[in-house]
């Protein structure tokens, strides 16, 4: 039997002015279970605490009912103030009679009455709590970071510096990702491989990462702390700890027509390849699509040349299992594909070019060595037309088919049409340029002075409007556009155009939000537990985001979300175990028909489901299959205590007996 | 003190608020001293999908005149999806309430923040109108009986 | 229909099914448009018109008979706003007040040009004529 006591609050007037408590707590003593209530000033006080834990001994309390504030102010308060006289904290109930009762109700007579009934329901509620405590769990000491790009590696740096193990899945052959590939940066104008290329290789020497290129998260199972990793590590067919990246292999293999993806295609390599001469690991790699000796057995070149004998044609993709405490997410983004701009010409002139293509072409180490030249024909342009928003800021009828384009704002190509303008005009001071945009957004530190350069001191011709359409003629691309401002159509007869196409999550972001049981938006990037105050968790414990893979964002902004995830990491890793929340949903396995609708409604996967022997009343055994559920993972919403159809999931400090009594205690 | 002694009818309601939104959101009412009719009486539960529609029929059986269903916008769930399946869940279950004998006009399903302190009040305040206009709760008869 | 009655916004929307709010004044449907040289108001302007409800403007402008219909403004429209449903709708506001008829059978012997094609005319009438 239950021994109850309860304490009303006076909060000084807050609640005595409208409620009279003492009718409350003399009400309250003729509930059953109650053997002792009382009223005092400010029950959060020292003293009032004290009267509360002095009750528990004196009275022998098994349950606590505080009439006060909401649980939001105090709950924690009382909590802990119960335990410290030895009660359980989920002993404890409060009933809301301020908030909810004193300051919204006028009348006395009223407001007591309501209290009573607030007061009543908690009773109802502590007679049926049960002691609950929070399980903890243990915190594997290593993380993983996916993905290579500017975002992993600053958050593996971090991680590492703090001295956890961290690895590095990389899916292509070296890390550096988009940001390797660029020219210059805004608004600084400092070199991408000046100060890309340094951080590459401090992480693939530090002793606390280790690199994992080439390869894929195959899968996921586990939970904060806990996580089991499956990594597809693609067969290379070179030996990477043999191979010493002379690059002999790559400059004898026979096939060199290639399209060279790190060139965004715009030349070629040879089969065996190292992308690019800084590239982390260096070390070559064989492309299996071309590769002679893999698809037809004859050739052989490469590894009759290394004199490291790394080449190693018998190589089969390989999987590696790891165990992770935390996982940070760095997918980066991609550029969408612009073919379906017709307008656009891009598939009828290689003149029509992405950002992302004129990057490298100005690039020192691109294929043009950094002269900007005209895929065509290898000429100097002397007018180009950038054009924005190209996929950014379209909306999309769906009954229409499938959307072009993109809802949002890409964020970072009005600076870096921008820079690229400022770039080709410092090396060709003759040439003619045209930015045709929509608005021009510079907000950060430095970027509108630094638009409003490109303006000003070097003549960049910017057209409020957009274009109509591109038309090749005569080697000449025709471009044919609105000057909103001075009410005019506008005809260039441009050598390049240059689409600052809107960018998007990497492809591969979806399958592994799937695997990850992560919660993306509509437009596939991932979502942030909070977009305020928890901007790099996701919502599932243990999995951080860093990077574009959760919004676009220019490189400082990644570098910043990369180091918060990785200071989260690190304060998960840091500890000892983990505390788990103790109001967990919990099966009957009596009653559980293994029907698995409680798993599907599982916003955290959680539930799992598995086969367990359970003995009949005959002394015979009987295999069934029964949920069961991680209390390590599960947040307590109980979704699926409503979803299940025996009624065997329940939840915790909220079970379906404790809310009826709620019920019935206020309909009395 | 003796409770609706000699007194006329008033109704009685029970809301079930979720812990993140609507709950803090009746707690911003009290900090701005919004008033709004006694008679709802507030539950507390960790999320609206926790609601099981038998609390509702249950508050129902035992005389309750209105039940107000409350969690946080579509979109703003702490748990992610769970008011998407209160949403789902209440439908059904409002789809048959007629046939059980209570006017679906006795329960409602409504988003408070946090934040909206004073839509809590209105919310409360309407509904609380409504249910004073249906009246009485006439305890789950069958209602295709009494008209004609 | 008395000929002074006063076509409002709510009507051309009603008619054209379009959304001017939805615009965000990119200038693609004017950068676009084949006929921009030939007209008073341009596409863009078009629909910020009607948003701002001066329908009596634009129709009385002879821009309404220089579009040609040819839809690429809502082919490419980032947004899905259509101007030129807009342009439709106007159109027919004109036609449907009485004696408005933009183009007059009588007119036609002296427009006739031999490479005009059937169809055009045809089209000029459904149009153009009530």
């Amino acid at each position: 039997m239950q021994r109850i006591g309860v304490f009303v609050c006076h909060c000084g007037t807050n609640i005595a002015a409208t409620v009279d408590v003492k009718a409350v707590a003399k009400a309250m003593e003729k509930e059953p279970g109650v053997v002792f209530s009382t009223d005092y000033t400010y029950m959060c006080s020292e003293a009032g605490q004290t009267l509360v834990q002095d009750s528990i001994k004196k009275y022998g309390l098994t349950g606590v009912v505080i009439c006060s504030c909401s649980p939001h102010m105090h709950e924690l308060t009382f909590q802990k103030a119960i335990a410290k006289a030895g009660l359980n904290p989920y002993m404890l109930e409060i009933a809301n009679i301020r908030e909810q009762c004193s300051w919204v109700t006028k009348d006395i007579k009223v407001a007591t009455e309501k209290a009573i009934v607030l007061a009543r329901a908690a009773v109802a509620k502590v007679v049926l709590n049960s002691p609950l405590t929070s399980g903890t769990t243990q915190v594997t000491k290593r993380a993983l970071v996916i993905g290579g790009g500017i975002a992993g590696m600053q958050t593996a740096l971090d991680i590492a510096e703090a001295g956890f193990k961290v690895d590095l899945v990389e899916k292509n052959p070296s890390i550096g990702g988009k940001m390797a590939q660029l020219d210059k940066t805004f608004p600084t104008l400092d070199c991408a491989s000046c100060i890309v290329t340094p951080k590459m290789v401090d992480v693939g020497q530090n002793e606390n990462i280790r690199i994992l290129s080439y390869s894929e998260v195959a899968e996921v199972s586990g939970f904060v702390g806990n996580f089991d990793v499956k990594i597809k590590r693609k067969a290379r067919y070179v030996d990477e700890d043999k191979c010493t990246g002379c690059g002999a292999c790559t400059e004898k293999c026979p096939m060199k027509k290639i399209p060279n993806e790190f060139n965004h295609n715009l030349n070629n390599r040879s089969c065996i390849y190292i992308p690019f001469a800084q590239a982390v690991p260096k070390v070559a790699t064989i492309d299996p699509r071309y590769c002679l000796m893999l698809n037809k057995g004859k050739c052989g070149i490469c590894s009759k040349v290394c004199q490291a004998g790394a080449i190693n044609y018998k190589a089969k993709d390989e999987y590696i299992e790891e165990k992770y405490g935390a996982i940070v997410v760095a997918t980066g983004y991609e550029q969408i594909k612009v073919d379906k701009y017709d307008e656009y010409a891009y598939s009828q002139s290689p003149d029509v070019v992405t950002s992302l293509e004129y990057e490298r072409l100005m690039n020192a180490a691109g294929p043009t060595n950094g002269h900007l030249l005209r895929p065509s024909d290898g000429k100097e342009p002397k007018k180009i037309v950038w054009i924005q928003c190209v996929g950014s800021r379209e909306t999309c009828d769906p009954t229409k088919g499938p959307a072009r384009g993109k809802p949002y704002c890409s964020k970072v190509c009005c600076m870096y049409t921008a820079k690229q303008a400022i770039l080709t005009k410092d090396h060709y001071p003759d040439t003619d340029l045209y930015v045709f945009y929509i608005d021009v957004r510079t907000p950060g530190k430095n970027f509108d002075e630094f638009y409003r350069r490109a303006v000003e001191q070097y003549n960049v011709h910017y057209i409020k409007g957009q274009v109509g359409k591109v038309t090749p003629e005569n080697g000449k691309l025709m471009v044919q556009g609105s000057d909103l401002l001075l009410g005019e159509q506008v005809h260039i007869e441009a050598d390049m155009v240059v689409l600052s196409a809107a960018i998007e999550p990497s492809p591969t972001a979806r399958p592994l939000a799937t695997m990850l049981t992560t919660q993306m938006d509509t437009n596939d990037f991932f979502t942030e537990a909070h977009p305020k105050l928890r901007p790099v968790e996701s919502a599932t414990a243990g999995i951080f985001l860093s990077g574009m893979c959760q919004g676009p964002k220019d490189i400082p902004e990644t570098v910043a979300q990369a180091s918060a995830a990785a200071a989260k990491v690190i304060g998960l890793l840091c500890k000892k175990e983990l505390t788990n929340n103790a109001c967990v949903a919990h099966p009957n396995e009596m009653m559980c028909n293994g029907c698995s609708q409680c798993q599907g409604v599982c916003p955290y996967g959680a539930i799992t489901y598995v086969e367990k022997e359970f003995r009949m009343p005959d002394r015979t055994t009987k295999v069934r299959r029964v949920a069961q559920v991680n209390e390590a993972v599960c947040q307590g919403c109980g979704a699926c205590t409503v979803t299940c159809p025996s009624g065997a999931m329940d939840l915790r400090g909220f079970s379906n007996q404790e809310i009826m009594a709620e019920v019935d205690a206020i309909c009395q | 003190m003796s409770v609706n002694e000699n007194k006329e009818w008033k109704p009685l309601i029970v809301a079930f608020c979720c812990n993140w939104c609507s709950y803090s959101g009746a707690d911003t009412a009290g900090n701005n001293r919004a008033s709004y009719p006694d008679n709802v009486k507030i539950i507390r539960v960790p999320c609206s999908c926790r609601i099981n529609p038998l609390f509702i029929l249950r508050a129902f059986q035992r005389g309750a005149d209105g039940v107000l269903v409350m969690g946080c916008h579509p979109g703003d769930c702490h748990y992610t999806t769970g008011n998407y399946h209160t949403r789902r869940r209440m439908t059904l279950l409002f789809s048959m309430l007629n046939y059980l004998g209570v006017e679906s006009a006795r329960t409602r399903v409504e988003w408070v923040s946090a934040a909206e302190g004073a839509r809590f009040a209105e919310v409360v305040t309407d509904f609380t109108k409504t249910i004073e206009e249906l009246g009485e709760n006439r305890r789950l008869e069958d209602l295709r009986c009494k008209t004609n | 229909m008395a000929s002074n009655y006063e076509v409002t916004k709510d009507e051309i929307l009603a008619i054209s099914g379009v959304n001017p709010l939805k615009c965000m004044q990119c200038g693609k449907c004017s950068g676009t448009c084949p006929a921009y040289d030939e007209m008073e108001y341009h596409p863009n302007q078009f629909v910020l018109m009607v948003e701002r409800g001066e329908i009596d403007k634009l129709m009385a402008s002879k821009s309404i008979y220089k579009c040609m219909s040819c839809m690429a403004c809502i082919e490419r429209c980032p947004r899905q706003v259509e101007p030129a449903k807009l342009v439709e709708a106007i159109r027919l506001a004109v036609i449907r007040k009485q004696g408005q008829n933009h183009l007059i059978p009588d007119d036609v012997p002296a427009k006739l040009d031999p490479d005009l094609p059937q169809q055009a005319l045809v089209s000029a009438f459904r149009k153009y004529t009530k």
